[in-house]
């Protein structure tokens, strides 16, 4: 029993520690969602509070990753997926077949689990999402360029080569863009997908520390891996398995007092 | 050594790395010696060589460059290649003469080469140079004489050849355009009326001109009355008319910096002049001029259907079962005989739409062929249906190396399938699509049998871009370097005088390519260097 305790230790000590009493942005309602016949999702309901970094956690396959996806419609590229329930963003319905989906990829930006900027200059890979969005003018962009890259705590380190290639960034670097790209676009909601599992500590830890500088101005959804991860950067942590919301809550509560048995057992290290 | 040894040897990897290394040094000889061959029997072709004078045993003289020396198959000793040139005095350019039977060797300086328009090198000496029956000089001076009076000559052959082509050219064109106006009127029952009267006033005007041409055609000839007077071997003379004579060096006299001069200007001459003699003299220009725009027509149908197919094929076709045999089958396409190619390009492009366009648009002309015939629009298609394949492919292998999750990236910012296909895809796949190119420009610039049937021709009178309307002609016949090749080398009347040509025009077609590709790859290199992608 003493995972819980180091884990206790890294828990974020600005973490809110109130109950669920914040402004919803996203509210899932009853969502299941099938890959052909297999079942991914059961059931799912949550609401994930507006400016706050709203964490998942769980074994493989349990399903969090297409969770997220679901909060931006990428599972819509894969063919054969089905989905029943209900997503609200902002109050409205996302899976409205009226809606335009690269309307509501505007709004929730996503950073990938392999960072993956355009082979294109630093500049670029950030004007892109701009760009899309109509912004022509070039001192529009550059101040767009500059903030984004400052938000991602990128700008003092590749200011003076923002021509150059974003392929030529290291790992974290690269990740670190990628966010910046995410952000240009001013979304309301940031789903990340494992940000740092590609990457070493120091990174990550940059990573982190940025994730809590952001959630000032985004609601952040992030799945991971790593439980002290998610200790360290969530207010609120979901426990998935086998496509089940097992268990949502305050991180601090979730981690130091698991309601549910097979929470419990995750976190202890006893599967996983 | 024992089993072992030679197992341990084995095992260690050490016969296994001589292998690799020898295959590549192997292969690497092939293409040194392959292009060494080409370049030594090209590149001495037009070094003006020592002439030298054979007195043989049985007093015959025989004057020429060396142009080979070999022992004498079946017993001792070696003979040597003489070009004697003057094969209108002589019947052949080469003679074989044994070194038993040479009695005196001499590089006499007053021999002379002469280059002229007919009938290959005339060698021997300048002995007069007349005005008609009057005798302007003779001797040393004759040949001082000659050189003199050959820029004017040049340029009156020029003006003749200008009017000739350009002017008589122009007003043949102008007199077609009336016929065929004339002719379609008839099927509309107009064989009377002003419309008819205006053409028919027209092509009575125009015969005026032509008339005109003649008449100046004819004074510029009778001014061409200087010809040269030339001894050559075994007593024969020739009154050599100086408006034949393209140039006059004599080799022996030549410094090496004289020889390097000749060289170069000769050089110049074979990539900027028209072939003469059936293609055994003169230059290749129109066969460089064919190739490239050839070329360059295919790039511009090739890449764009080729990158188009590529990206349905990768982007937006579901893969499946038929999608690999659509793979397969493109794939299998890059290995079908050209020569097919080249009958479908004459049944279906030719036949079929040139027909086709021929029976609504130039009907007029009819039963003479205008798109319905061989022509360089009809070859560059032949071509691009050829090299497509490796277009598809090259584009094809470049999409599948772009991670899944630069698309996603870019779908995720709110980005449509459009756009992320357009702004990130298509340049990221750039330098793969410029792979492509290079390799069917390549393919293109050397390749013979389809062309051979679908509009390459020996000697075409003239080039696909003039000054006539419409400018671009597409449907006209064109040369190529790779066909001429083969023209000059085995379809020639003179085959052995016309080997070097052979060669220099090898070495020269290789030279283009290799430019093309240059070319391409630099381009393609500017851009991953902007782009900085994975290799592809």
């Amino acid at each position: 029993m003493e995972a819980p305790v180091q884990i206790a230790a890294s828990l974020n000590p600005h973490a809110s520690a109130a109950p669920l009493m914040e402004t919803p942005m996203v509210e899932i309602d009853r969502l299941s969602l099938w890959y052909g016949a297999k079942q991914a999702l059961r059931d799912v309901s949550m609401s994930v509070p507006k400016h706050r970094v709203t964490a998942y956690i769980g074994p493989s396959g349990c399903g969090k990753s297409t969770l997220l996806r679901c909060l931006n419609r990428m599972n819509d590229l894969v063919d054969g997926v089905r989905t029943t329930g209900t997503i609200r963003i902002g109050g409205s319905d996302i899976g409205d077949p009226g809606r335009d989906v690269t309307e509501l990829r505007k709004r929730v930006g996503m950073v990938f689990q392999k960072s993956n900027p355009f082979p294109k200059s630093i500049y670029e890979n950030i004007a892109y999402g701009p760009r899309i969005l109509g912004v022509k003018h070039r001192a529009d962009l550059d101040g767009i360029v500059e903030r984004s890259l400052r938000s991602a705590a990128l700008w003092e380190e590749v200011q003076d080569r923002l021509g150059d290639s974003a392929l030529g960034l290291s790992g974290g670097q690269q990740q670190r863009l990628c966010i910046g790209r995410a952000i240009a676009v001013e979304p309301d909601v940031l789903l990340m997908d494992e940000p740092c599992s590609a990457l070493d500590p120091i990174a990550t830890a940059k990573i982190e520390e940025l994730m809590l500088e952001l959630k000032n101005s985004y609601t952040i959804v992030i799945v991971t891996h790593n439980m002290q991860q998610a200790a360290r950067v969530s207010d609120y942590t979901g426990f998935m398995l086998l496509g089940e919301l097992v268990e949502f809550g305050v991180t601090r509560a979730l981690f130091t007092n698991p309601r549910d048995k097979r929470t419990e057992d995750y976190i202890t290290g006893r599967f996983g | 050594m024992s089993r072992r040894d030679a197992r341990k040897l084995w095992r260690s990897g050490e016969p296994f790395i001589w292998l690799t290394g020898g295959a590549l040094a192997l292969a690497l000889i092939m293409v040194a010696g392959l292009v060494g061959v080409i370049a030594m029997n090209a590149l001495g072709f037009f070094w003006p060589a020592d002439i030298v004078r054979l007195t043989l045993g049985d007093g015959k003289v025989l004057t020429g460059p060396v142009v080979a020396r070999e022992s004498i198959p079946g017993r001792d000793g070696f003979r040597i290649k003489l070009k004697v040139a003057n094969r209108d005095l002589y019947g052949a350019d080469f003679v074989w003469v044994d070194e038993a039977q040479i009695v005196a060797r001499a590089t006499p300086g007053d021999v002379a080469v002469i280059e002229r328009t007919e009938w290959g090198d005339l060698i021997g000496t300048i002995t007069a140079v007349r005005d008609g029956d009057r005798v302007v000089a003779t001797g040393a001076a004759a040949a001082a004489e000659v050189r003199r009076r050959l820029p004017d000559a040049a340029r009156l052959r020029a003006e003749i050849r200008r009017i000739e082509r350009a002017d008589i050219g122009a007003i043949n064109h102008a007199q077609e355009q009336a016929r065929l106006r004339l002719r379609r009127l008839e099927p509309k029952g107009l064989t009377a009326g002003p419309d008819v009267d205006a053409l028919q006033a027209r092509m009575a005007a125009l015969q005026e001109r032509y008339k005109e041409q003649e008449t100046r055609l004819a004074t510029l000839r009778a001014r061409q009355v200087t010809s040269v007077m030339v001894a050559a071997d075994g007593g024969k003379d020739k009154a050599l008319p100086l408006t034949q004579v393209l140039g006059v060096t004599f080799p022996n006299q030549m410094g090496v910096g004289g020889k390097m001069l000749h060289y170069a200007a000769q050089l110049w001459e074979f990539v900027h002049d028209d072939p003469r003699e059936s293609n055994t003299e003169g230059g290749v220009f129109p066969a460089i001029y064919g190739t490239v725009m050839m070329v360059f027509i295919m790039s511009l149908i090739v890449t764009p259907l080729g990158v188009l197919a590529a990206f349905y094929l990768r982007e937006y076709a579901r893969q499946g079962a038929f999608v690999s045999a659509v793979r397969i089958a493109v794939n299998n396409l890059a290995g079908v005989p050209s020569i097919v190619f080249g009958v479908f390009g004459v049944g279906f492009f030719i036949y079929f739409v040139g027909g086709g366009i021929d029976r609504l648009f130039f009907s007029e002309a009819l039963p003479t062929p205008t798109f319905g015939t061989g022509g360089i629009l009809w070859a560059s298609l032949t071509l691009a249906l050829l090299t497509i394949p490796v277009v598809i492919v090259a584009t094809e292998e470049g999409l599948a190396s772009i991670p899944g999750g630069t698309r996603e990236a870019s779908l995720a910012l709110g980005a449509t399938k459009l756009e992320t296909t357009l702004r990130v895809v298509l340049p990221a796949v750039m330098p793969s699509i410029l792979t492509g190119l290079i390799l069917a420009m390549a393919r293109a610039a050397g390749e013979v049998a389809p062309l051979m049937i679908t509009g390459v021709v020996k000697l075409a009178p003239s080039l696909p871009i003039d000054g006539a309307w419409p400018f671009v002609h597409l449907d006209r016949k064109f040369m190529h370097l790779s066909f001429h090749i083969y023209d000059v080398g085995f379809q020639s009347p003179n085959v052995d005088a016309a080997r070097p040509m052979v060669f220099m025009t090898t070495l020269l077609l290789l030279v283009i390519v290799v430019c093309l590709n240059l070319f391409a790859i630099s381009m393609r290199n500017r851009l991953r260097r902007r782009y900085a992608t994975s290799a592809v």
